[in-house]
C-alpha cells in the first residue's frame, strides 16, 4: 500500500463503453469518502464516432486528494483504457510507473491495427515503463453475469461497472455510492440491479486476489471545514445559481436559450428542475433567444439566454439594444473554441475581446467571469443583482471546460444567499408631472417601469434618447451627454467591487494574473513555484468589466507581469492598454486546460532570467 | 395596476406628445388614426397595451401612442414581443412591422411567433418597398418593380405575407387596406378579438418611393372589378354586379361570371373557420390583374395560446424540488 497526496485517474474508451457513468461515479465516491475532488469529461464531437478509431474515444478524468485541488489534474497517475484506440489517445499523459488498466479482451488484432498499432502493445514489454494490469474485462464480466438472464446489450453494458471496481480497489473507495446508484437506477429492472452489483464487486475481488501483490494506494480525507458539501458541475452550478437568483428577487426567470454545445446543458438542466415561476424556451436562433429575454426584462422579468461564441456574436446586436434602452438582462457565455463552428467540444477564453467591445457604437456593459465550476453560482447571482441594480446587460463568460468540469461545493443554507428585493417603479407624487423614464438615480440607473404600470406608460428603443424624457433625440450635444452617462454609469459599478486580492507577496518580482477558467491551473503553478523558493504572486479576476480599483496598483507592485490566457493575448492587451503596463502574455490555443508545467516553465524563465 | 372598471378612453387618450414624423400623404396616418379608434373601445387600460415594434417607416408607430412602447432592432420584434407576453401573460401586446422588417430579416423569428401561437396582434404595414432607407427592392415587391437597388426591375420572385403566415400556422389572418377606414376598423377589432396569434397585412401606400401600387384597390371605378371582400359563409363573388366568382378547375382557382350554365352553386365559399388553411392559402395567393385579390378575414380558428400551454407546464413546477432540495442535490454529505 502507498500514500498519494493526490490522484489523477482517466477513465477512456469507446463513446459505448459508459466511461461518463464511470467518473461521475467514481467523483461521487471519492467526494462522499471525503477527499477534494476536481473533474473533466473529454467527449468526443461526435456523437457516436467509429467504435474502436481515435476520434470515438471518450474520456473521463477524476483528480482527487486530500489537500486542495484546484484543476482536474494534467499528467496522470492511473489510466483506465477499455480498448487499444483509449490506450493509444491517452498513454502520453500517464506518468512513467503510473497505474495502466486495460480491457485486455479489446487487444485483438483486428481493434489494435484500427487504433494505428503495428503489433499487440501490450506484449513485448511495450508497457514495461507502467504498471500494467492486464485484466480480461469482457470475459469475467460475462461469467459474474451468466447466472442473470440478460440481453446481449445488457451484458456489455455491465462491463463499465465491472472497470469501476477494479478502480474502486485501487484506491481503496467503497462500493456503498455506487450500489445505492444501481437500486435507484434500475428500479424497474431487477435483473440489471443483480448483474451491476455481482460485476462491480468481481470487479473490485479481482483487483484484490490478482493485484494484491504489487499493492494498492491510499488517498486520504482532505481536511473540510464544516457544512453540507456535494459535488457540483459548473453547469449545475449556473443552473443553481439562476433559480436562486428568481427566489431572492422573487421575479419570474425567463430563460431562452438556443442549444449550442456547451449551452445545451444548461437549457437540459432548467427544463428538468422545473420550477414555479420560472419559464424555460428554447428560441429559433440565439438572436431570437436574447430578443426574448430582453422583451421579458421589458415586462419585469429576469431575462437570461445562455448561448457560446457564434451565438454572442448574434447577440452583439441585441447587446446594443439592451444597452441603450437600459434594461438589466444577462448573457451566459460558455467559450468554446472558436472561431465560427471552430471546435465545438473544446474550451478557449478568446470571446474577452467580443464581450468586452464586439458591439456597433459606444456600448459598455458588465463582464464577468467564473473561476471555478461551483463559482458559476455566486458568479450568476452576482450578475442578476448588478444588472438590476445598473439596469444594464450582463454577460458572464463562462467556458466548456467550466461548465464540464466539477468539484467539491459547500452547499449554502437559504438564509445565506444575499438578499436581493427588487421594487419595479411606481407613480409618484400626483402624476400632474409626466414620468421620466430616464431619469437617474444614486447609480445612474434609470426606474425599472413595467408594462402594466398606470402613470409610467413609455416608449424605449434602439434610437438615442433624450436625457430624462427618453425621447427620440439625434442633438448632437445630448448624444455625447448620453454616451459618458452610459459610460460612467458602467465605471461607477467598481465602486462596490471588492478589491484585487493576491496571493503571495504583495510585491516583488513578478505577478501571475489570470481570469476564468485558469484559475486553478495559475493558482495552483504559482503555489509550487513558491514552494521552490520563487517570489511570484498570482492574483484572479472575477470581475472583467468594469476591473477593480485596485488592479493598476497591485500591478505596479511587481516588476513583472504574466498573463496566461487560453487566447492569443487579449486580457494581457486590456492591462497593457489601461494600465500601461509591460504585461507579457502566456498564450494557449489547443482547445485544452493549461498543463501546470507551462505555466511554471514560464515563470521560471521570467524569475531566474 | 390597472382596475376592473373599463376605461374610457377617446383615440386622443392614445395619443402621445410625439410629432409625427411620417411623410405627408404616408399611408401610415390612417392606419395610427384608426388604431388609436380601436383601442379607445376595446376596454383594455391603456397602461396594459404595449407596441413593439422593428426598424423601418412602420417601426416608429409605437412613438406615436401613450401606451407602452419598445422599438426593437431589424426584424426581433415579434422575439422581444414573444418574451413580454412570457413575462406577464395579461398584456395586450401589439406588434408593428414593415414588408421589410418582417419579411427581409424578421422571418425567422415572425414564423416562430405564429407557429407558437403568441397571443400578439401582428401589423404588416405593406407598402412593396423600403422606405427609410430611400426606396430600395423589398421581398414583397413585384417581379419586375423598379427600384434604386433593381434599376433594371427586380429580378427576384416576391413573398406574400398572408401565404407565410398561413404555412406558419397562423390562426387569424387577415388583409386590409390603409385608405379603406371602416373595413381596417371592421379587420382591427377582430384581430384585437382574437386570442392567440392574429396576423394582418395591410395595404399601405409609400407617397414618396412606390405611389400608387395599390390604386386598382383602391381607386372607386375600378375596385369592385379588382377586389373580394371575404365574408364567412358567403360564396366568392365580385364585380358592379357582383356576377363574378371564383371556382376551383382541380386544384387551379379560375375567375368565372354567372349565367351560361354557371350558376352560384360553382363558386367556392369561403370559410373563414376550415380546419385546414387549403382555401385560405388558395385565396392569399391571388394577385392581378389575373385573379382579384381579397381583402378581410382569411382564417380565423382557435387553438391553445403558447401562454396558456406554457403556464400548465410551468405554473406549479416540479413540488418534489424546492430550491433547498436542488442546492443539496442527490448526494451531498455533513462534516461536523
Amino acid at each position: 500500500m502507498q500514500e498519494r497526496d493526490s490522484v489523477a485517474i482517466r477513465f477512456a474508451g469507446d463513446a459505448a463503453d459508459g466511461m461518463p457513468f464511470v467518473g461521475a461515479q467514481f467523483t461521487a465516491t471519492s467526494a462522499i469518502h471525503g477527499n477534494t475532488v476536481c473533474t473533466l469529461p473529454d467527449p468526443p464531437a461526435e456523437i457516436r464516432a467509429p467504435a474502436g478509431t481515435l476520434p470515438g474515444v471518450s474520456g473521463f478524468q477524476v483528480h482527487f486528494g486530500k489537500l486542495a485541488v484546484h484543476t482536474p489534474g494534467e499528467s496522470l497517475q492511473a489510466l483506465v483504457a477499455m480498448n487499444p484506440a483509449s490506450l493509444k489517445a491517452n498513454l502520453f499523459d500517464l506518468e512513467p510507473g503510473g497505474l495502466l488498466i486495460v480491457n485486455s479482451d479489446a487487444f485483438c488484432a483486428e481493434e489494435w491495427e484500427k487504433a494505428g498499432y503495428v503489433a499487440n502493445p501490450l506484449e513485448n514489454g511495450l508497457m514495461q515503463g507502467y504498471r500494467l494490469v492486464a485484466v480480461p474485462m469482457d470475459q469475467l464480466n460475462r461469467e459474474a453475469v451468466a447466472r442473470v438472464k440478460l440481453s446481449s446489450r445488457e451484458v456489455e453494458r455491465c462491463k463499465s461497472c465491472f472497470a469501476l471496481g477494479v478502480a474502486f480497489w485501487f484506491y481503496e473507495r467503497p462500493l456503498e455510492t455506487t450500489l445505492a446508484w444501481i437500486h435507484d437506477t434500475y428500479a424497474k429492472n431487477p435483473p440489471m440491479i443483480e448483474a451491476s452489483t455481482r460485476t462491480l464487486k468481481t470487479g473490485y475481488q479481482y483487483g484484490e486476489t490478482c493485484s494484491a501483490p504489487l499493492g494498492h494506494y491510499r488517498v486520504g480525507k482532505a481536511e473540510n471545514s464544516a457544512g453540507r458539501f456535494r459535488q457540483i458541475t459548473g453547469t449545475k452550478a449556473l443552473a443553481l445559481g439562476l433559480l436562486a437568483a428568481a427566489q431572492q428577487t422573487n421575479l419570474p426567470l425567463v430563460f431562452a436559450s438556443f442549444p449550442l454545445p456547451p449551452a445545451n446543458e444548461l437549457l437540459h438542466q432548467l427544463c428538468e428542475w422545473k420550477q414555479p415561476g420560472v419559464k424555460v424556451i428554447q428560441a429559433e436562433d440565439d438572436l431570437a433567444a436574447l430578443n426574448l429575454a430582453l422583451g421579458a426584462s421589458f415586462g419585469g422579468a429576469l431575462g437570461v439566454t445562455a448561448t457560446t461564441g457564434p451565438g454572442l456574436a448574434l447577440q452583439s446586436e441585441t447587446l446594443g439594444l439592451a444597452v441603450i434602452s437600459e434594461l438589466p438582462c444577462v448573457v451566459i457565455d460558455l467559450q468554446r473554441a472558436g472561431p465560427s463552428a471552430g471546435m465545438p467540444t473544446k474550451s478557449e477564453q478568446a470571446d474577452l475581446l467580443q464581450a468586452l467591445h464586439g458591439r456597433n457604437g459606444e456600448c459598455p456593459l458588465i463582464v464577468l467571469a467564473p473561476a471555478t465550476p461551483a463559482d458559476g453560482f455566486a458568479i450568476v447571482l452576482e450578475a442578476v443583482r448588478l444588472a438590476i441594480r445598473y439596469m444594464t446587460p450582463v454577460i458572464v463568460l463562462s467556458d466548456t471546460f467550466l461548465a464540464q468540469s466539477a468539484e467539491t461545493w459547500r452547499v449554502p443554507s437559504l438564509q445565506e444567499l444575499p438578499e436581493m428585493g427588487v421594487t419595479h417603479a411606481v407613480p409618484t407624487g400626483n402624476g400632474s408631472s409626466a414620468f421620466l423614464p430616464y431619469e437617474r438615480d444614486t447609480h445612474l440607473a434609470r426606474p425599472w417601469a413595467v408594462p402594466g404600470t398606470a402613470g409610467l406608460e413609455h416608449c424605449t428603443g434602439g434610437l438615442e434618447k433624450e436625457e430624462r424624457t427618453g425621447n427620440v433625440s439625434y442633438d448632437p450635444l445630448n448624444h455625447q451627454r448620453m454616451v459618458a452617462m452610459r459610460a460612467r454609469k458602467i465605471a461607477g459599478v467598481a465602486d462596490e467591487l471588492p478589491p484585487l486580492e493576491v496571493q503571495g507577496p504583495a510585491h516583488g518580482e513578478l505577478l501571475v494574473i489570470g481570469w476564468g477558467s485558469t484559475f486553478g491551473a495559475i493558482r495552483t503553478a504559482t503555489e509550487r513555484c513558491r514552494s521552490k523558493g520563487l517570489a511570484v504572486a498570482s492574483a484572479h479576476l472575477r470581475h472583467l468589466n468594469p476591473l477593480p480599483q485596485n488592479v493598476g496598483a497591485i500591478l505596479r507592485c511587481y516588476r513583472r507581469v504574466l498573463v496566461p490566457e487560453l487566447n492569443a493575448g487579449q486580457l494581457c492587451s486590456v492591462l497593457r492598454s489601461a494600465y500601461l503596463i509591460d504585461a507579457i502574455s502566456l498564450s494557449q490555443l489547443q482547445g485544452q486546460p493549461f498543463l501546470l508545467s507551462e505555466i511554471e516553465r514560464k515563470i521560471e524563465e521570467l524569475v531566474i532570467s | 395596476m390597472s382596475t376592473n372598471v373599463l376605461p374610457l378612453l377617446t383615440p386622443s387618450d392614445l395619443t402621445s406628445d410625439r410629432e409625427v414624423r411620417w411623410c405627408p400623404g404616408c399611408g401610415d396616418f390612417s392606419i395610427l388614426s384608426q388604431l388609436k379608434k380601436v383601442l379607445a373601445v376595446l376596454g383594455v387600460p391603456r397602461e396594459n397595451l404595449v407596441f413593439i415594434s422593428g426598424l423601418g417607416c412602420a417601426g416608429r408607430l409605437p412613438y406615436y401612442l401613450s401606451t407602452y412602447g419598445f422599438h426593437g432592432s431589424y426584424g426581433r420584434a415579434p422575439a422581444l414581443a414573444t418574451g413580454l407576453k412570457l413575462a406577464n401573460p395579461d398584456l395586450q401586446v401589439w406588434v408593428v412591422t414593415g414588408d421589410g422588417d418582417a419579411l427581409s430579416a424578421g422571418a425567422g423569428h415572425l414564423i416562430h411567433a405564429l407557429r407558437r401561437n403568441v397571443d400578439l396582434k401582428i401589423l404588416l404595414f405593406n407598402n412593396e418597398v423600403f422606405g427609410l432607407t430611400k426606396g430600395q427592392t423589398s421581398p414583397t415587391a413585384r417581379a419586375g418593380t423598379c427600384t434604386k437597388s433593381t434599376p433594371e426591375g427586380s429580378v427576384e420572385a416576391s413573398l406574400r405575407p398572408l401565404s407565410i403566415a398561413l404555412a406558419a400556422e397562423a390562426t387569424f389572418v387577415a388583409r386590409t387596406i390603409d385608405v379603406d377606414v371602416n373595413h381596417m376598423s371592421e379587420v382591427l377589432e377582430k384581430a384585437a378579438a382574437h386570442r392567440g396569434s392574429a396576423f394582418v397585412e395591410i395595404y399601405q401606400n409609400c407617397k414618396i418611393f412606390n405611389d400608387g401600387v395599390f390604386d386598382y384597390a383602391t381607386d372607386a371605378t375600378i375596385k369592385a372589378d379588382t377586389v373580394i371582400y371575404l365574408e364567412h359563409g358567403r360564396p366568392l363573388l365580385f364585380g358592379k354586379d357582383r356576377n363574378q366568382g371564383l371556382r376551383l378547375n382541380g386544384f387551379e382557382p379560375e375567375v368565372v361570371t354567372l349565367g351560361h350554365g354557371i350558376r352560384i352553386d360553382d363558386v367556392l365559399i369561403h370559410d373563414e373557420k376550415a380546419s385546414e388553411p387549403t382555401l385560405a392559402f388558395l385565396l392569399s395567393r391571388l394577385i392581378g390583374p389575373q385573379f382579384p385579390e381579397c381583402l378581410g378575414v382569411f382564417r380565423s380558428v382557435q387553438r391553445p395560446t403558447h401562454a396558456e400551454l406554457l403556464d400548465e407546464s410551468f405554473r406549479l413546477g416540479d413540488p418534489a424540488r424546492k430550491l433547498e432540495s436542488l442546492l443539496a442535490g442527490d448526494e451531498s454529505w455533513v462534516v461536523a
